[in-house]
């Protein structure tokens, strides 16, 4: 009969082991919870990424010292320079790079495959509209947000670290590249966009975390929204105060 | 005294069968008893197809006490209808008003092929059952009752999960075509209790991978909760996720043994 699923044989849990595997962590990997997994990590890690950098980026609001110097070009040295002499200059840097770099396209990879996953699974779409109950335009976005905080993370590697796009950058006078570039309106604009865009990738985000990596227990259930909550609203009210500060003259550049 | 909903029109889904295209075709009702069930309303449109010498509307149903999960129907674009914890056949037609135009869709996937017009077949679903939703008891008397204590909550617990009727409402309703919550709702139901323990992760990373041949995954929109006619809840897919992990480790560990 045309309309039976082509089956594969019964595998049985306690008669058959599988004869060859791949290497263990590929084998998980390979597999869509373990690609929950993986996305959930990655994205605990650039989570924690994220915050850290818009608790650094306060420092922007401290203005100049008494000898005109800027405490968040001092916090970027200290940062260059962690763990030295122990570490070469730069080396703790260049570790958290290459980690964040790694989790970033790991969740991105984890994200696509799993997309192109959920696509088969229905290739007929409903042809009449969905009435849906409880998928928030959190959830419903995630692919949308995170496209939009990718295309972000080039522009603002290109613009405040590379300084491609940023006339007049200098390496290390921090304070003076975000004055210069956030001053333009378009990149303030698109800043604020984006960082919306996170927050609410973050909101779904951070719960979501939990329930992928199976961290569910009725003690703190009820605190999980909240947590998701109020990590998107810190970082949404943080990050795009510094594009408005700016603008506003709140944060100013005085060489 | 039961009132009478006039003039309902109906859009249903018609597919001669698994290969063809599919279409909408629209159906009046003129009248019909408020008391009426929702499938009640399509077998009196039946019979008048029939009376017609039209070809009568092809839809699941069994026990129509919401038991069986044979019933499906996407209706107005939720599974099982707008009434919450409950499938199609203990919808009413009390729950519309006169005048509506109520939509019917099949359950749509890939693992889900539609058979003619509002039936699917779920043997997807019998599959990663097949593959580890059971125990191996040893045969013989049947054991005294409470031989093997099970403290209350978790009993409740695996209750809870085994009140699944595996209608696929959770699939239907899931943007992506998953199956957690139907594959953690077997899962739970045999991986809380003793007798399950035994082949706990074997069961949970044959179904988990069986789920994964056929099915989408998991984004945590929570639709699937929402649509279930048992209320089955979402924590069970986070005890599935967290099992197979156990179970990728432990049953890594015992295969290096053997």
């Amino acid at each position: 009969m045309a309309q039976t699923l082509s089956r594969t044989p019964v595998s049985g849990t306690a008669t058959s082991t599988p004869a060859k595997r791949k290497p263990f962590l590929l084998d998980l990997y390979s597999t869509a919870v373990g690609k929950k997994y993986v996305m959930a990590i990655t994205g605990i890690a650039m989570i924690g990424f994220v915050i850290v950098h818009m608790l650094g980026n306060l420092k922007l609001y401290q203005g100049a010292s008494a000898t005109g110097i800027y405490p968040i070009d001092t916090y970027a040295e200290w940062l260059a320079t962690l763990l030295y002499p122990a570490v070469p200059k730069y080396g703790v840097l260049w570790l958290a790079r290459i980690g964040l770099l790694t989790a970033a396209v790991l969740h991105v990879h984890a994200a696509y495959g799993l997309t192109v996953m959920n696509r088969r699974a229905r290739p007929v779409r409903y042809q009449s509209s969905r009435d849906y109950q409880v998928a928030n335009f959190a959830s419903r976005t995630m692919r949308w947000t995170g496209v939009i905080v990718l295309l972000f993370l080039f522009w603002h590697i290109a613009d405040l670290t590379l300084g491609w796009v940023n006339p007049g950058f200098i390496y290390g006078d921090v304070q003076m590249n975000v004055v210069n570039s956030l001053s333009r309106v378009p990149v303030a604009l698109f800043y604020i966009v984006a960082n919306i865009a996170l927050g609410i990738h973050l909101f779904h985000g951070t719960w979501s975390l939990f329930q992928s990596m199976g961290w569910n227990n009725p003690r703190f259930n009820s605190w999980r929204r909240g947590l998701a909550a109020a990590v998107a609203t810190v970082i949404v009210v943080g990050n795009v105060s510094f594009p408005i500060a700016i603008m506003t003259g709140v944060v100013t550049y005085n060489p | 005294m039961s009132t009478k909903l006039t003039n309902l029109k109906l859009k249903i889904w018609r597919q001669a069968g698994p290969d063809d295209a599919g279409r909408f075709e629209t159906y009046e009702i003129p009248e019909i008893s408020d008391e009426a069930s929702f499938l009640e309303m399509l077998d009196i449109l039946n019979e008048r197809l029939i009376e017609q010498g039209d070809e009568a509307i092809v839809f699941d149903h069994d026990c129509r006490e919401g038991i069986c999960g044979t019933c499906s129907l996407m209706i107005n674009g939720q599974a099982h209808g707008p009434q919450r914890a409950s499938a199609t056949c203990q919808l009413h037609m009390r729950t519309f008003n006169s005048g509506d135009e109520i939509v019917i869709e099949p359950w749509r996937a890939r693992a889900f092929p539609i058979i003619k017009d509002l039936m699917v077949d779920r043997a997807a679903f019998d599959r990663i059952v097949e593959s580890g939703g059971f125990i191996s008891a040893p045969t013989g008397g049947a054991p005294d009752a409470n031989l093997t204590p099970i403290p209350k909550p978790v009993a409740d617990a695996a209750m809870d999960a085994a009140a699944c009727i595996g209608c696929g409402a959770c699939v239907a309703a899931c943007p992506n075509g998953a199956a957690s919550l139907f594959t953690s709702a077997k899962l739970s139901h045999l991986n809380r209790l003793p007798q399950g323990q035994a082949e706990r992760f074997r069961r949970t990373e044959a179904m988990v991978d069986t789920m994964d041949d056929y099915f989408g995954s998991c984004t945590n929109h929570g639709e699937c909760q929402a649509a279930c006619p048992k209320e089955i809840s979402i924590d069970m897919i986070a005890l599935m996720n967290s099992d197979y992990r156990k179970a990728k480790f432990k049953n890594r560990k015992n295969l290096s043994r053997i």
